[in-house]
């Protein structure tokens, strides 16, 4: 595009002329046209394939923890209001929170605790303590997928220092690849492409670089808590 | 950035008598490897992961221009720009632009190998645009004015007190009295001291891991979350990245990143893996306005195919460092430029030319423990060996170390004559090292006996008395 005029098309030349050989012909390159259009999974490892859903939460948890992630699962959506305000109090927050302005929050009976005072919108640097929805977990190795759109904004999962995601159950998943599936079939059902930012997050925000020593809540959070709910 | 590269026996010599240094290699050295060898014994699959990585990067190297266009195309179609530079100015220029046209003062960055290549924060400095690194590591460096020591770890060569000269120094406004005695506190006053960095900034700017041609995605890994405060609070977001990190699909990646980080720091993923596809889209609370990709190659496109071509699927997690006997011992700044270990020995004379960095494929052990670690399985030692031909081929080296070389060659060549020169060493300096056992000194071998004593031969050369076994066992 911009830059220099030809730059573009001596990068691509020089690649050419390296591979000995011109611009691809339409039949070689129609595999990979197939190989971008219908993308297929690689190996995926043995201890994210055939769980059944205990399976799947019990490996999630001890993936999520290992990275310092916490969890509490609750039997279903009544129930989620109060595992916040019950986690915000055991440790010492203030019960007030900004929160994603997205629909699938608003299955949850938040008037049930009415200190608990929240905001809808974007995170602000004020902010303390943000609640998220997920878009998928990945069992395989504890992580929570989060995608971006007008109803979830990318600033709440990392300015504010305390980050909680409530995570229902038949979100989660065993492999990267699954997610990605439920990704595509979404964005396909919507006509729309991919979001401006999916953010793949695994426990809090951390460094290692002082002396090598573990410190968490570098820039982003330094508590990231799950909250699933079973139904 | 001057490379010092050519100074590198020099640069060596000054890193082996510097405590400070050998105090955080000695960290390192247990905490990398252990790190991965515990990650590595979790996943039964990571030999089969490595053989598929490897094809993954060399399907996509075989077809980089075809992959290359796929992902500019998306790139344009979700709202972003490409912008494509043969040289580090080039690149250096792009940025430029882009922060002149939005009138930027400040800008974030995110850790990114290839803003060192291009040396971008000098530049940018040099045209009264401040460039603020928000990596913990990259920042305090900054502050020192310091080129980073390690791919992942920047800093892993300064302990908490130069941490906390160098912050005490540069954060003039925070009270006298506080304490910075804990990697806590200096964790925390970079935290406070950066936020406002985050918030202030016109431009952000990260590198990227992957590029991904199905989705016009740009991918970056991190552990802080300061790659995405960069990229998602101001203005416009400049991704400088150069052509080798392109992969076909999202699946593809997931391949990658499944030893990415486990080769890298042990952990089975990042906190935070993010796929960044084009600028704010219209009902979005945040994010950038604009989203640029600042395609580098610097010499790449003219590796492909050569007896460097492998390096090209380097994905710089650093595992070849953290498990190499010279880089634990001398350290990344040693190595004069901006990539180290065997990795760097073998990229950097690709970027700078073999007549600067020609020592640095010198400094190998040729234990092939590097290789052995790689995740995308670089053969690393052989492609030293191939530096170093080209340096012969060129007449780099020094005449003595040529006749040297060229006398054994000679020797090399007729197995009669190198027996017998062998027996007669063998014979002589066993006799001369009979009393001691070992040589602190001996001439012409002063390279060797600088830093450690050499053993006295036993009297005879292995092939003599291998060949009077083999006459034994005959007449039996």
């Amino acid at each position: 595009m911009s830059g220099e005029p030809d730059a573009r098309g001596q990068i691509l030349g020089g690649i050419r002329r390296a591979l000995g050989r011109g611009s691809l012909s339409a039949s070689e390159a129609a595999p990979l046209r197939e190989r971008l259009a219908e993308p297929a999974a690689n190996l995926i490892p043995a201890r994210a394939r055939g769980l059944d859903a205990e399976a799947l939460v019990a490996l999630f948890r001890t993936l999520a923890e290992k990275a310092n992630a916490t969890m509490a699962r609750v039997p279903d959506a009544a129930a989620v209001p109060r595992a916040v305000t019950e986690y915000l109090a055991g440790h010492n927050l203030p019960a007030q929170a900004v929160m994603a302005p997205d629909a699938a929050l608003d299955a949850y009976p938040w008037s049930d605790q009415p200190l608990l005072r929240v905001r809808r919108g974007r995170a602000e640097v004020a902010d303390a303590v943000s609640i998220t929805p997920a878009f998928a977990a990945i069992a395989e190795s504890g992580t929570v997928m989060l995608t971006s759109g007008a109803e979830r904004p990318t600033t709440l999962n990392f300015l504010p220092g305390t980050h909680i995601v409530v995570l229902r159950r038949d979100q989660l998943v065993g492999a990267y690849e699954e997610a990605w599936a439920r990704l595509r079939a979404t964005a396909h059902e919507r006509g729309e492409q991919m979001p401006r930012a999916v953010n793949f997050v695994t426990g809090p925000s951390r460094t290692g670089d002082i002396e090598q020593v573990l410190q968490l809540g570098a820039h982003g959070p330094q508590r990231f808590h799950i909250v699933l709910v079973d139904r | 950035m001057e490379p010092t590269s050519p100074r590198f026996k020099q640069n060596a010599h000054a890193a082996l008598a510097n405590p400070v240094l050998q105090q955080a290699l000695a960290k390192a050295k247990v905490g990398f490897s252990a790190r991965r060898r515990a990650a590595y014994g979790q996943l039964p699959e990571f030999e089969a992961l490595r053989e598929e990585a490897r094809a993954i990067k060399e399907h996509t190297l075989a077809h980089l221009d075809f992959y290359l266009e796929e992902f500019e195309r998306r790139v344009i179609a979700s709202g972003g720009q490409v912008h494509w530079a043969r040289t580090a100015a080039e690149a250096r220029d792009a940025v430029l632009a882009i922060c002149r046209r939005l009138g930027a003062r400040t800008v974030t960055k995110g850790k990114s190998m290839i803003s060192e290549e291009i040396g971008l924060n000098d530049f940018l400095e040099a045209q009264g645009i401040v460039p603020v690194e928000t990596d913990m590591g990259e920042y305090v460096i900054q502050l020192r004015h310091e080129p980073p020591s390690h791919l992942l770890a920047p800093a892993f060569h300064l302990l908490r007190e130069q941490w906390s000269n160098s912050f005490r120094a540069a954060h003039k406004d925070l009270p006298v009295d506080r304490r910075l005695d804990e990697p806590r506190a200096l964790a925390d006053e970079g935290r406070q001291v950066l936020r406002q960095r985050f918030l202030a900034a016109d431009v952000g700017i990260t590198g990227a891991n992957f590029l991904i041609a199905e989705t016009g995605s740009t991918v970056i890994v991190t552990n802080e979350g300061n790659g995405d405060l960069t990229q998602t609070l101001p203005k416009a977001h400049i991704v400088v990245t150069s052509i080798e990190k392109a992969v076909p699909t999202l699946e593809d990646a997931m391949t990658l990143l499944r030893l990415l980080p486990r080769s890298a720091t042990g952990q089975e993923l990042s906190s935070y893996v993010t796929f960044s596809t084009g600028p704010r889209r219209a009902d979005d609370r945040d994010g950038p306005g604009e989203f640029h990709v600042v395609l580098l190659d610097n010499g790449r496109s003219a590796m492909l195919n050569t007896e460097f071509h492998d390096m090209l699927r380097c994905i710089r997690c650093a595992a070849c460092l953290n498990h190499c006997p010279v880089y634990l011992s001398v350290g990344g700044h040693a190595y004069g430029w901006v990539y180290s270990g065997p990795m760097g020995a073998v990229l950097t004379p690709s970027l700078i030319g073999v007549e600067t960095a020609g020592h640095l494929p010198n400094a190998s052990t040729f234990c092939g423990k590097c290789e052995s670690v790689c995740p995308v399985k670089i053969p690393l030692p052989k492609m030293m060996r191939h530096w170093r031909e080209r340096q012969w081929d060129r007449h780099l080296e020094s005449k003595r170390y040529r006749a040297g070389l060229k006398l054994w060659a000679f020797m090399a060549r007729r197995p009669a004559l190198y027996r017998w020169g062998a027996e007669l060493a063998a014979r002589f300096l066993g006799n001369a090292g009979a009393a001691k056992g070992r040589f602190a000194r001996l001439p012409l071998a002063g390279g060797w006996t600088g830093g450690r004593d050499l053993p006295a031969p036993e009297g005879r050369s292995f092939m003599s008395l291998w060949a009077e076994r083999r006459r034994r066992e005959g007449s039996r």
